[in-house]
């Protein structure tokens, strides 16, 4: 644990970056939370119009606020939440100046049930961190351990949440539910690799009493770094897969799910054990302070 | 020996039976075998069995989602302002009722019709998996139920006799309808104790019933929802009061059945769509073979990497990992899983987290050898240590995965079926490929690995 202040410097230059975007420009919340209609369409133009030029070929009947390419041909609208019937309207109004199109797929959400949605997943979020923290706590039957991995959950959570601030900002990425799965697959990730550590820290103690704590830290975490980058290598193997091959529909979520695997993996390592000697040193700091 | 060699029968077995269940309808299978070119069309059996009385039948199809099928999901909102508080529940299960028989009409295969109450919002969602035309199922499904009442012919014409269809048609209406209709009610006769099924019809109503009831006593006045007919009474008395009764040789399910299409019509409660989504086959169909290459392209990079880091333990390994990707399949189509493509990333996530339990075990064994320990002995300590941090480490997975699946639907949570398919394929991974990670690779190494002597565990 001597770079132990390296560690949280290379967490911070991850997570800062993150954090200023979120505030800055938040996240880009797809349809599914604010309601709306999205429309993809194929044509049998290469190029993919403009918003201006959608809004153009709309005219009154729609305000388009965002149009993407989402493949050879394809593309998606955005605007405001539509009937089935409007929309055949502004399908009919597109293809006089676009050509003939075929409708890929259209989804429209209302309002309310997007706020409905925002907040059952709120409260999910809110579920899973508090069961983990209740599990993590009796499991170690110590706050200590406890309140380390939830940290170090914590900073996974705004990497990703950071990552994905990003991603809306200069790639106009959303975020829809899956991306919810994603972050609360994050979550048991993150505990699932602090655990297996920390088991062993404990374990190292309780047969080796006279070793520091530090001493015993740094042990632990050399013995199961090994398994630890194994194990996550096997999983970003697989995701990294999905993301380059496995087609536009689920890249985003797969990108989130190999975010949460990289940075579940570093912060077990490299931030929740180096909290955890912190602690330790605090502590002693304190006793050392009284006496 | 004799009880891993007994478990070790048993996991073939129950792999191949998965194999069975796993493959393809139909795989063509074409090699040259010594100079002999075979070519033949391997068929899955079709399990028809009857257990216990009850027919049991699996096709051993993958249930495939909407999202890969393509296909329509609406939310519905019923419109509940002009019903009284204490009706809604009933109206709802009515409005259910006719969207459920319209979409039987509309003949999609395995439609999904579910109704559920937000707050003081009633909605019904409906699923129409592999529908061609969304624009016309929407027309049907979105109209208002209409119910009205009509005379049978009394001079049927000869083509009215010749089908069903015709004889239907040539009833008359008779201007009741629904709106007439004040309330329907299951009750039981006084004297049979047999359940018929009463009408009360609003002031309007009790004059229309009257007028047709006395000047046709003894024809059939039937009653038509959406152009169907559902109930055929016979006019026995002439009814000025309004109050009527249908009786007939019902049962109490079927005259509940009859009762709650009744309220459809008589309870128009009108419905507005919230959401809809509506998917291209072809969009999904792309996304699954992308899915899918990607996942074996995945899986091949797992295997070798296992394979040159942990040698004949990783081949050991590898096995147990197509094991898992076998029963999983194998599982999928047994329990019905319905696999959409977020369930897909779900399974290839997990197959990638399957072989953490492995390595767990393996960095242990490498430890205990470290320390001096005869193979056989740190293999299996290795196990029993590697097991306390696997089954802690798992069940916080497997809380996440549960609140995704939602499976005791709370409505605070969330109810989409893609986060579902996510939720179920992360379960069902995380618990195979703990029986796969522990049994059956312990079973392989204890049968296979006994050679290796202590003196040169593995490289690393």
């Amino acid at each position: 644990m001597r770079f132990r202040n390296f560690y949280f410097l290379f967490s911070l230059c991850f997570l800062i970056p993150g954090i200023i975007s979120l505030v800055l420009f938040g996240l880009r919340p797809a349809i599914d939370f604010t309601g709306g209609s999205l429309l993809e369409l194929r044509t049998e133009q290469a190029e993919t119009p403009s918003r201006e030029q959608v809004q153009e070929a709309a005219g009154e009947i729609y305000q388009v606020s965002s149009v993407q390419n989402s493949g050879a041909g394809q593309f998606i609208i955005r605007g405001v939440s539509i009937s089935n019937d409007q929309k055949l309207e502004l399908e009919n109004k597109l293809s006089t100046t676009l050509g003939p199109l075929n409708e890929v797929r259209f989804e429209t959400v209302g309002p309310t049930l997007g706020r409905e949605l925002l907040q059952k997943t709120v409260f999910a979020i809110i579920l899973a961190s508090v069961g983990i923290t209740f599990y993590v706590a009796r499991q170690f039957r110590s706050f200590k351990y406890g309140v380390c991995a939830i940290l170090a959950m914590f900073h996974d959570t705004f990497i990703l949440l950071g990552a994905f601030s990003l991603l809306g900002k200069f790639f106009n990425i959303e975020v829809d539910v899956l991306f919810v799965t994603a972050l609360l697959t994050t979550l048991s990730f993150s505990v699932h690799d602090t655990i297996v550590v920390f088991d062993r820290i404990r374990e190292t103690l309780r047969r080796n009493a006279r070793f520091s704590f530090k001493e015993v830290a740094n042990a632990a975490v050399l013995e199961t770094l090994g398994r630890s980058m194994n194990n996550s290598m096997t999983i970003i193997i697989m995701l990294l897969s999905l993301v380059l091959l496995g087609g536009e529909t689920i890249r985003w979520f797969a990108l989130a799910l190999l975010i949460g695997a990289v940075t579940g993996t570093y912060s077990s390592t490299f931030t929740a054990v180096p909290l955890l000697t912190v602690w330790d040193d605090l502590a002693q700091w304190w006793r050392n302070r009284k006496r | 020996m004799f009880k891993t060699l007994r478990v070790f029968f048993l996991i073939v077995f129950f792999f191949s039976l998965s194999l069975i269940i796993a493959m393809p309808r139909e795989l063509p299978v074409q090699f040259a075998l010594a100079g002999r070119q075979v070519d033949f069309m391997l068929k899955r059996p079709v399990l028809n069995l009857n257990l216990f009385g009850r027919p049991f039948q699996r096709d051993f199809e993958l249930k495939q989602g909407l999202d890969i099928l393509g296909g329509m999901q609406l939310v519905l909102r019923a419109q509940m302002g002009n019903v009284p508080v204490e009706d809604r529940t009933t109206a709802l299960d009515a409005a259910k009722e006719v969207i459920q028989r319209r979409v039987d009409l509309y003949g999609v295969s395995e439609p999904v019709v579910q109704t559920s109450q937000v707050g003081d919002e009633y909605r019904i969602i409906v699923e129409l998996a592999g529908v061609t035309n969304p624009d016309e199922a929407l027309q049907l499904i979105g109209t208002t139920a209409q119910l009205d009442f009509r005379l049978e012919n009394a001079t049927p014409s000869a083509d009215a006799t010749a089908s069903a269809f015709a004889y239907f048609n040539s009833f008359q209406r008779t201007g009741l309808t629904g709106k007439e209709l004040k309330r329907s009610a299951v009750q039981f006769d006084s004297q049979t104790g047999e359940p018929v099924v009463s009408l009360e019809f609003n002031s309007e109503g009790v004059e229309k019933f009257a007028a047709v009831t006395q000047a046709n006593t003894g024809r059939i006045l039937a009653i038509f929802l959406d152009e169907f007919p559902v109930s055929l009474p016979r006019i026995s008395t002439p009814i000025l009061t309004g109050q009527a009764i249908i009786s007939g040789d019902f049962t109490i399910e079927q005259a509940k059945q009859l009762n709650i299409q009744l309220n459809a019509g008589a309870l128009p409660v009108p419905i507005e769509i919230i959401e809809q989504r509506t998917i291209g086959a072809s969009l999904g169909q792309k996304a699954v073979q992308d899915s899918i290459r990607a996942g074996v392209i995945g899986l091949s990079l797992v295997i070798l990497f296992m394979m040159l880091y942990y040698g004949w333990k990783g081949v050991l390994s590898s096995i147990s990992l197509v094991v898992y990707a076998v029963f999983t399949i194998a599982v999928y189509k047994l329990l019905g899983i319905t696999v959409t493509l977020p369930g897909i990333a779900g399974l290839l996530l997990s197959i990638g987290m399957a072989v953490d339990s492995n390595i767990l075990i393996f960095e242990r064994l490498k430890e205990e050898l470290r320390l001096g320990k005869p193979f056989n002995q740190a293999m299996e300590l290795g196990f029993g240590r590697a097991w306390d941090s696997i089954k802690d480490a798992n069940v916080v997975t497997i809380f996440t995965a549960l609140i995704l699946i939602n499976p005791l639907d709370l409505s605070f949570l969330n109810r989409s079926g893609l986060v579902k398919g996510f939720g179920v394929t992360l379960l069902i991974g995380v618990v195979i490929s703990l029986f796969t990670g522990l049994v059956v690779t312990r079973t392989l190494m204890r049968l296979f690995l006994k050679e290796i002597s202590p003196e040169k565990p593995s490289k690393a």
